[in-house]
């Protein structure tokens, strides 16, 4: 089968910097990935050269077997590849229905631009009311955006990516900002909602509890290279990775993880 | 917010009302009035601009430019019709915004801003050097008929006020239900965030370029019907930078909560205007600035603030 992601020896330069180099990666459809490094690890330039927010300086983005390199983030977006931010970046002056809204009238206006998970769409309106509830943002309805305590503010932002019916949604450390008591229910709760649709789920997280606990793939990035990709359980077992991205407080394995 | 929204009945209201109050008026009180509701067009494509999160300091480009097609349309298109006239005069504007728009729809804020002025000046330099649209003189600007109606006198004055009121029910209707759709959403959207609208699929420059056509539009309207109710079109009355700041000022006068607020705020800068100037004819400004300086201290969302409960979320 095709899978849904492929980069072949994807390299992004700033100047004398490489944040991306080399990056060789396939992600089959209907799985869950988890993205691990420390700071300036290139997880987040890997997000943004697969959105199409930077162009690879070397090496090619596919998409289901289609060539994405150099293609806007709008067109992209368009194909089925949406993403969360790490930092909200919601419609503040608008309801949180009204930013989920704004997702769901722009797929609703420009059908025959979407992909085909796009079709099946029903009314906006309608549409709204049930993220909203499969979200449990509910009683945040009609409530300006710019007011909302920042967790629900995260849980709306990825709302919002899936508002546009992605096929291969990438979240930007989903848990970050969120109290380590509310980071399961949140992660429950976008899972539950994103592997019902078998929607192909990329993301970026530095805590390991969550990565171990809801991925079935890691792929640890070192000064702009993959150093490990498998099963949580031999990513985490690496030396590589345990000397580079876990840390000393993660040397022993199955330790629960500090973050 | 709330479950219904009754704005365009209730602008229905008003124009009926408006209809059948005019006739009471004296004329130099229909005048004005007319003179404000093509003003108050102008400034509603202003407040759809400003909800996008852009100012335009030159909206006098396109007042201009209506007011210059409704007064040439009787020589180069036949037309003596003030309904027709209105209308050539929105085309035309819309056509130049639609162009300009690609440029424009480029830039943000204050570059935005004085790109718009530039342009405005542009025409009026232009206007200035064409003797043969009477360079800074200009011309006489006139209708023989309103929807058909040959009419004279008072009952053409009337007629025109009609017809003012009727644009601005119209545009402030269209303006009110393309907001309320899933296009106009991008509206406040592209304010807010221009890159998570990219990031959903839509285009931000696309969203800009239309509401510039949509400004553009309302603009050669108001111009046109100004023209029509002044009977004459000069160069510094519509594209001088001036009349782009007094629509400006209009707009934050008026606040952008409503459709219906520009065409109070452009009321009460007239009538403000007529006063001040009647009363202190030297230093008239003065009052007009000290007007604004006040709403501005007092009501920073402008004079519509007046009318609007408040919603939940915003306390």
């Amino acid at each position: 089968m095709t899978p849904i992601l492929e980069t072949r020896d994807l390299t992004k330069t700033f100047g004398a910097i490489t944040a991306a180099s080399g990056i060789s990666v396939a992600v089959a459809e209907d799985t869950v990935v988890g993205l691990i490094g420390g700071n300036g690890a290139g997880k987040t330039t890997f997000v943004n050269l697969v959105t199409g927010y930077l162009s690879p300086t070397q090496g090619t983005v596919r998409f289901a077997g289609r060539d994405i390199t150099g293609v806007s983030p709008r067109r992209i977006t368009r194909m089925g590849i949406c993403r969360s931010f790490q930092i909200p970046q919601v419609f503040e002056s608008l309801s949180a229905r009204e930013n989920l809204l704004v997702g769901l009238g722009i797929v609703a206006l420009g059908r025959r631009l979407f992909a085909e998970g796009a079709a099946s769409l029903r009314a906006p309106e309608e549409a709204a009311d049930e993220m909203l509830a499969r979200f449990r943002l509910e009683r945040f309805r009609d409530a300006r955006a710019s007011v909302l305590p920042e967790g629900t503010r995260k849980l709306l932002d990825i709302a919002m990516a899936l508002a546009v019916k992605p096929r291969l949604l990438l979240l930007d450390e989903p848990t970050s900002g969120v109290s380590a008591d509310e980071k399961f229910a949140l992660m429950d709760l976008v899972l539950g909602a994103v592997r019902a649709d078998k929607v192909t789920v990329l993301f970026v997280e530095h805590d390991m509890e969550i990565v171990r606990r809801y991925t079935e793939r890691v792929l640890a990035f070192y000064e702009g290279r993959v150093i490990a990709d498998g099963t949580p359980a031999d990513v985490f077992g690496n030396a590589d990775v345990r000397r580079y991205v876990v840390g000393g407080a993660q040397a022993a394995p199955a330790r629960e993880g500090t973050c | 917010m709330s479950a219904r929204d009754r704005t365009v009945p209730r602008l229905g209201v008003a124009l009926a009302a408006l209809l059948a109050l005019s006739p009471l008026l004296p004329d130099w009180a229909l005048f004005l009035g007319t003179i404000s509701l093509a003003k108050g067009l102008v400034a509603l494509g202003l407040v759809l601009l400003m909800r996008t999160g852009l100012v335009s300091f030159g909206q006098g480009l396109y007042f201009a430019l209506g007011a210059y097609a409704a007064g040439i349309a009787p020589q180069l298109l036949g037309v003596h019709d003030a309904l027709l006239m209105v209308l050539a005069g929105a085309g035309a504007a819309a056509a130049v915004g639609l162009v300009l728009g690609v440029l424009l729809a480029r830039y943000r804020a204050i570059f935005f801003a004085m790109l718009s002025l530039a342009f405005s000046m542009i025409l009026y330099g232009l206007l200035v050097k064409s003797p043969a649209l009477g360079s800074t003189d200009g011309f006489n600007a006139a209708a023989r008929t309103v929807a058909g109606l040959a009419l004279e006198g008072s009952v053409a004055r009337y007629a025109l006020f009609a017809l003012a009121a009727l644009a601005a029910f119209a545009g402030a209707a269209l303006l009110h239900r393309y907001l309320a759709s899933h296009l106009g959403r991008l509206t406040p959207a592209v304010r807010d965030n221009e890159l998570r609208v990219e990031y959903m699929g839509a285009s931000a420059r696309n969203v800009v370029h239309l509401n510039l056509v949509f400004a553009s539009a309302l603009a050669g309207a108001g111009g046109a019907v100004a023209a029509l109710a002044v009977g004459h079109v000069d160069p510094d009355s519509t594209a001088y930078w001036t009349t782009s700041g007094e629509f400006v000022f209009v707009a934050i006068l008026s606040g952008t909560g409503s459709v219906a607020a520009p065409f109070l705020g452009a009321v009460l800068l007239e009538v403000l205007r007529n006063f001040a100037y009647a009363h202190a004819p030297n230093t008239w400004q003065l009052v007009v600035g000290g007007v604004m300086l006040l709403v501005i201290l007092f009501l920073p969302e402008g004079l519509w603030s007046l009318f609007r409960r408040r919603r939940p979320g915003t306390a």
